[in-house]
This record gives structure tokens, sequence and C-alpha cells, in this order.
């Protein structure tokens, strides 16, 4: 029965992808195929060629506590196949995904931050797409035309001109990454490629534009399952710069796992120096108070400790954050410009510690 | 045009794969991915890279590589291989992003014959691998000992069966050569000139380290064991037949940096390690000292770490003129005040749990082993600096020099074995 299915599945494709450019269905075989498609639009993910309409079944979200790619706008989506049935529900970790699943991420850059809804430029789509042998990241770099974006597999580095808020123009070195530069992140304690996002404390918040949680339109659409009945009671970190959102330092911890957890956390790429930055670690030593650093080089910028509490100025973490030297710089990929308002966030925070 | 070869040699590669699938089956991967030099470097090597397949080699023509980007590899079982360390140069001065020049982060890996000159940080990483061998690599930062230079050349972490051959190591600014929270371990046959520390292990677990010559660098051979890493309890770790020697470089480490302790014309330093055997090397011309046995004496929150050196067994070692004119910095003007001039060949901190220290002393199982070491007339073969009574109590305060507690002998460690690809890593060399 399956077998009969796949074959009228390719069949239809085939004839339909080969009569018209303009009829979309989400091709379950090139989303499962061991080689990437050249092109993002090949999946069917999208409604159109600039893929600004989703295909039905991707569902929109965000997180608390998204990483900081060189302001990049970032728009995320979830497929996960009808037959591949909802993601489990677990307190700690990534939701476990199904086989089939796909995380769409696009990167892109308003005109100008005066106008941050407008003009949007779409730079990169990355693809996380669940195989049978496991995750794969697939880094699809958009046209000029925003017609078309095209796989690459060896990263790429952009100049990207931005008008920030202030009217100043700029240009930011943005880069792609290759695709082992997405696992030197995206590895879990197994070594294997895994999600980083989509955890229950990060998409643990009202869906944008609706009144619903977001973790219970996921429940409505079939991705998820499990979990209490009231999804609200679930963990929760909370957004970093919301100030209405958690005292100083849970938004600061909640900042530091988004963005430095991926690889400060047992088990995972950075864990070699004992700094631990997610959420949950509660030793203090090891989520950096105090404590000396092992192999940071001239990381260290000269400072003795990780945090020093109460002397952000004398805290390697800052240091770090405050670079965009790749030699000192923290994290190491994603950006080539420093996050201002993070590096105060952070050292507000050391700042008040005692 | 060189801009396509890659391109073109896979395609031929496909072709004739494909014919072989034709054929006969199943194909052996061993076919080789050809790189030459070119404006498109930087994607040419990461491509290839990324779509090696187990069993395949890369080779790097002969030339100089303007690389952009950080280098890594995630494919297990393959080859890197140059045309030699000073033919094939893969330079990182250029470098916008990556925090390391190679990262290797798949098993049963071979790099071989080439240099990586100038990263931004670590020239060459392997991380959490099973299988790495490093042959005639060469790492260097060209512009000489400098803090702003990476912390380390060669540096296989959190792996097991590392193999390290041929290697030469200039300019890191934390240790030339490391291994660190590792097992099995050979390092053999390199050289390590003016880096902060030639060669170091840390918190690694049965490691050889023979015929290497450690000479310019602040510190020639370390070994040491910190608090609050995933691995710790650094043990069974044998250094023989090496030279450090004229080790007289200045402390060039970022400030902050453990190594940063290093004086000035040290030939070795074992810091808070078990069961570490010491013999036939050869150390002299070192300003500082020749050797200095030490606890780890930073504070430190983490009840599971041991901070005194035990076990440690040093004999048949020659030791030519040093401890002439220590180090200013902190370390050697202890050693000064405490020991004198010129300093001993060998140094104890006489560090210990303060209970110990004030009432029980060290057991006697633990204690420094050295016999049968060679030593020049008029130097004093071994010295304990009494740190504690020199910190607290300086009026107190008296060396000890008398050997004669430690004329003994530990049983000497087992050679240790590195397998990779299934065999003994030596064999790689010949090929």
């Amino acid at each position: 029965m399956k077998g009969i299915r796949f074959w009228l599945l390719l069949f239809a494709v085939s004839v339909l992808g080969g009569a018209s450019q303009s009829v979309w269905a989400i091709d379950q075989n090139k989303l499962l195929a061991t080689k990437p498609a050249r092109t993002l639009s090949e999946y069917g993910l999208f409604q159109d060629a600039g893929a600004r309409n989703q295909a039905e079944g991707l569902v929109l979200y965000e997180l608390n506590n998204p990483l900081f790619t060189d302001y990049a706008l970032k728009i995320r989506y979830l497929y996960i196949p009808k037959e591949s049935g909802p993601a489990t529900y677990q307190e700690d970790g990534v939701l476990e995904f199904p086989v089939g699943t796909v995380l769409v991420k696009t990167f892109a850059y308003p005109a100008s931050f005066e106008q941050p809804d407008a003009d949007i430029r779409y730079i990169e789509t990355r693809l996380l797409i669940h195989k049978r042998d496991g995750w794969k990241a697939y880094p699809y770099v958009w046209n000029e035309e925003q017609t078309e974006a095209r796989l690459k597999v060896a990263g790429k580095r952009l100049e990207i001109p931005v008008v920030w808020a202030d009217g100043k123009s700029d240009i930011i070195n943005y880069a792609v990454p290759n695709m082992n530069q997405c696992k030197g992140c995206h590895v879990n304690a197994d070594k294997a490629f895994t999600p980083i996002g989509p955890k229950v404390r990060n998409l643990n918040r009202q869906a944008k534009g609706k009144s619903e949680n977001q973790l219970e339109l996921l429940r409505q659409a079939g991705y998820l399952k499990g979990g209490p009945e009231n999804l609200e009671e679930s963990p929760r970190v909370p957004e970093p710069f919301n100030p209405d959102d958690g005292n100083l330092q849970a938004r600061a911890r909640a900042y530091l796992d988004g963005n430095c957890a991926h690889c400060h956390s047992p088990g995972h790429p950075a864990d070699t120096s004992g700094l631990y930055l997610n959420y949950e670690e509660n030793r203090e030593v090891h989520w950096g108070v105090n404590k000396p650093p092992v192999a940071a080089g001239r990381g260290a910028g000269g400072l003795l400790v990780d945090i020093h509490p109460g002397a952000p100025e004398k805290s390697i973490l800052l240091f770090r954050m405050d670079s965009t030297d790749p030699g000192i710089m923290m994290p190491e990929l994603g950006r080539s410009t420093i996050d201002q308002e993070g590096v105060e966030l952070i050292r507000k925070f050391i700042a008040e510690m005692n | 045009m060189p801009a396509t070869f890659l391109r073109v040699q896979r395609g031929m590669l496909g072709i004739i794969a494909t014919a072989l699938i034709i054929l006969s089956g199943p194909v052996l991967a061993d076919d080789v991915i050809r790189v030459s030099p070119s404006e498109n470097a930087q994607e040419e090597i990461q491509e290839a890279l990324i779509l090696a397949e187990p069993g395949q080699t890369i080779e790097l023509a002969a030339g100089f590589y303007k690389l952009t980007d950080g280098l890594s590899l995630d494919v297990a079982n393959v080859t890197v291989k140059g045309a030699g360390m000073d033919k094939t140069i893969l330079s990182f001065k250029g470098q916008k992003g990556g925090s390391e020049g190679l990262l290797v982060t798949s098993d049963q890996v071979v790099l071989r014959d080439f240099a990586v000159e100038d990263s931004k940080g670590d020239a060459v990483k392997a991380k959490g691998v099973d299988g790495i061998a490093m042959i005639n690599i060469r790492t260097e930062w060209t512009g000489g000992p400098k803090s702003t230079n990476g912390a380390y050349g060669l540096y296989p972490v959190q792996s097991k069966n590392v193999f390290i051959y041929g290697c030469v190591a200039i300019g890191a600014s934390d240790a030339g050569i490391y291994v660190g929270q590792s097992e099995d371990i050979i390092v053999t046959k390199s050289r390590g000139e003016f880096n902060v520390a030639g060669l170091e292990i840390e918190n690694s677990y049965r490691a050889d380290v023979f015929d290497n010559v450690m000479t310019r660098n602040t510190g020639g051979l370390l070994v040491f064991d910190l608090p609050n890493l995933p691995k710790q309890g650094g043990h069974n770790v044998r250094f023989f037949r090496n030279k450090s020697f004229d080790n007289d470089t200045d402390n060039f480490a970022p400030e902050g940096n453990i190594v940063g302790i290093v004086p000035r014309g040290t030939g070795m330093i074992v810091m808070a390690n078990e069961n570490v055997e010491v013999f036939e090397n050869e150390f002299y011309g070192n300003d500082t000292v020749n050797i200095v046995v030490a606890s780890y004496v930073d504070e430190f929150e983490d009840e599971n770490y041991q901070p005194t050196p035990k076990k440690i067994h040093i004999h048949h070692n020659k030791f030519g003129k040093s401890g002439m004119d220590p180090d200013p910095g902190q370390f050697g003007t202890i050693l000064r005040e405490t020991v004198g001039t010129p300093v001993p060949d060998v140094v104890w901190d006489g560090v210990l749990p303060l209970m110990d220290y004030l009432f029980f002393g060290q057991a006697e199982e633990d204690s420094l082993a050295l016999h049968d070491n060679t030593h020049l007339d008029g130097v004093k073969p071994y010295g304990n600096a009494n740190m504690i009574m020199h910190v607290v109590a300086p009026i107190f305060h008296s060396p000890d020099f008398d050997m004669a507690p430690y004329a003994k002998s530990y049983p000497s460690l087992p050679a240790v074995d590195v397998t990779i690809r299934g065999r003994p890593a030596m064999e790689l060399v010949a090929q």
C-alpha cells in the first residue's frame, strides 16, 4: 500500500512539476532523498518562487530567546508530514521530531531598520531535514532578484548593505555557514546532528498575532503530543529583552542559553572548557562565576575569570561577546557584528551581581 | 581554469564510479580528490572536505593557499595530504571567521605533509574523535612569538588514539603541541620552538612522549591537570628521550592563561598529575630550572579535583647547565628566593594539603622517586622549595636539599598502544 502511494506521488509530482511551475506541493521524496535539491523551490515548501507564502502544513513559530545573527530577521516554520505523526513532548532538550520533519529558517534584512517590516530581502534559507539516517542541514542562498535560492554546501561570504534604525548605512560581512559549520553547533552529546531551538522552554509563548500559546497551536496542528494539559505550565525561558518577563538574572541566563548553550553545555562542542551556559546549569562556577579559562588563548583578553561578579570589565564572557575578532569573539560562528543589546544586558547582569 | 579543476575531477570520478558500479557492483572508495591553489581555494578545499567519502584522500598540491575562513572535516577515515610541510601551505593570514585553521570532528582521520600558518585561533584542532594522526604537519605563526598569536598549534582534545609524528609547532601563544582531555596518545619526533609551552599533555590518560625536541620556548615540556573539566585526573604519562634545552623566550601568553605562570627558561613542569615517568631525557640551557614538580595552587571549587602531584618518577635523565638566571616573574622569583641559584635540577614546590603539610607529610607511596640521573658538579640535584612556609611565614622558611627520602623507584609504566584504522599508528608513517 505504502509502495503504491509512493509511486503515485512520484508520478504526480513528476507530471505536475514538468507540466507547470505554478503548481506547488510539498515533495516528500525530494525532502527525504539522500542528495539535497539544488534549489529551494524544488521541495515545494512555498507557494511562490520567492518563498513569501508557505505551503499548507508549514506552521510559523518563534523562540523566546533566539540566537543573534548580525541583526538578521528570522522567519521560522515547522513542517511534519501527516503520516509521520506528532513530535513527542519532553521537558528538557529539543522536541523529539519524527522522520520527515523539516525546520525552515529564512534569514532576512529590511531595506532599512527604520522600517523593519518593510521591503524585506531574503539572504538565505536553511533547511533542517530529519531524514531516515538523521538530521541534515542545507543552506540555500537567495539570488538578487529574490526568485530563487540555491544550495551552497561550502558556505559563502556576502556583503549586505543595511541601514540601521538611526539612518546610518553599513555593510555587514555576512557568513553563510558551510555544512560542517552548521554541525559545529547542531551536534548533540552523541555526536549526532540535531536542531537547537525548538525546545519546550523556548517555544512556550503566545503565538504571533494569536491568542493561543504556540505549543497549543502545535498540538492543534497535530505536531505535538504529550505534556501537561495546560501547556503554559511547561518550563519556559523568559524573553531576554523584555523587562516584564523576568528578573535580570533569569533574562541574562535566557540570553546565554539561546546564544551560547548549543556549544557551551555538557556533551556539546565547547564542553572542553567546562563553561556550561545552558539554562538548567546551577553550579555557579560552571556557568562562569569566578571560573578561570582553560584554552581561551588571547580570547581571555588578559582577564582572569569568565564572570567577575560586579565587574563586567573584568569578565572574559563579556569581552568575547564585545569583539568581532575571529580569534576572540563568541559565538565563533554566525555573527560579524556585535549584539549591542546583548552586550548591554550581560554587562548589567554582571554589574549587579555580588 | 583552476576554479573548474575540482569540478572536472569530481565529474570524472563520477563517471568512473558509475562505470565501476555497472561492471563490478560496489566500489571501494579509494579514489583521490585533488585540489590546487587558486583564487577559489577556500570554497574548493572546504567543498572537498565536505563531499569526501570515507576512505578517500584529499591531495593538496604544493603551493600557497590563501584562506579566509576556518576549514573543517567531519567525514570519517579521510586522509588530507599535502606535498610537504614546506610546500603545501594553508595560510590563514586573511582569516575573517572560524576560530581555528582546520577542525576535525570525525574518526580515523590522517593529516599529513602540509603547513597551517597564521590562523586567528588554534591551528589544527581535533575534537572528540577516535583515531587522529598528524604526521609531518607544521603549524606556525610567522610573525614570531606574539600574544596575538593563536593559542595552540596541534590541538587534539577529548579524543582517543592520538598520534603526532614528525610535526613542527612554532609561535603558539599557549602550547605548540597540546593534547588535552584525551586517552592513548603518542607524540614523537616532533619539534616545538618559540611557543609559550613547547609540548603539553593536560588532563589526559596514557601518553607516550618521546624523541621530541623542544627549544627556545618559554617552557619545553608540560604535563598538567586542571579542575572543573569534563575529564580530569591526568595519569600515566611517560616522557623519554626528549631534549628540552635553551628555552629562553619570554612568556608571551595573553594574561589570564594558565601557561602565563611558566617562567622563561623552564625545561619541564609536572603539575597535579599522577604516575608520570620522566627518563632518558636531556635538559640544559634553561635559565630558570630544568624540572619543576608542582601543585595547582589557584583557588578551585571542585571536590573531585586532586591538586597535588603523585608518584612522579624521574630517572636516567641528563641534566646540563641550567637555573643560572631565573625569570624575574613571580614563579621565577619564588624559585630564586626559596632554593637559590643555580636552581637545583629537580625542584618540588613542597605544597601539600594543609593537614598533610603540618602533621603527616606526604604519603610514602605518593612521593617523588629520583634515581640514576646525571648532574653537573656543583649543582644541587634536588630541592624542596617548601613554598607554603615561604608564603605564610617567610622567616621560618627553609628549603630542603636532601634527596635521600626519594632514593627509590616505581615500576616502569607500560608502553602506550595507539591504534588507527585497525593498525598500530606507527605503521601510518611509511605510507
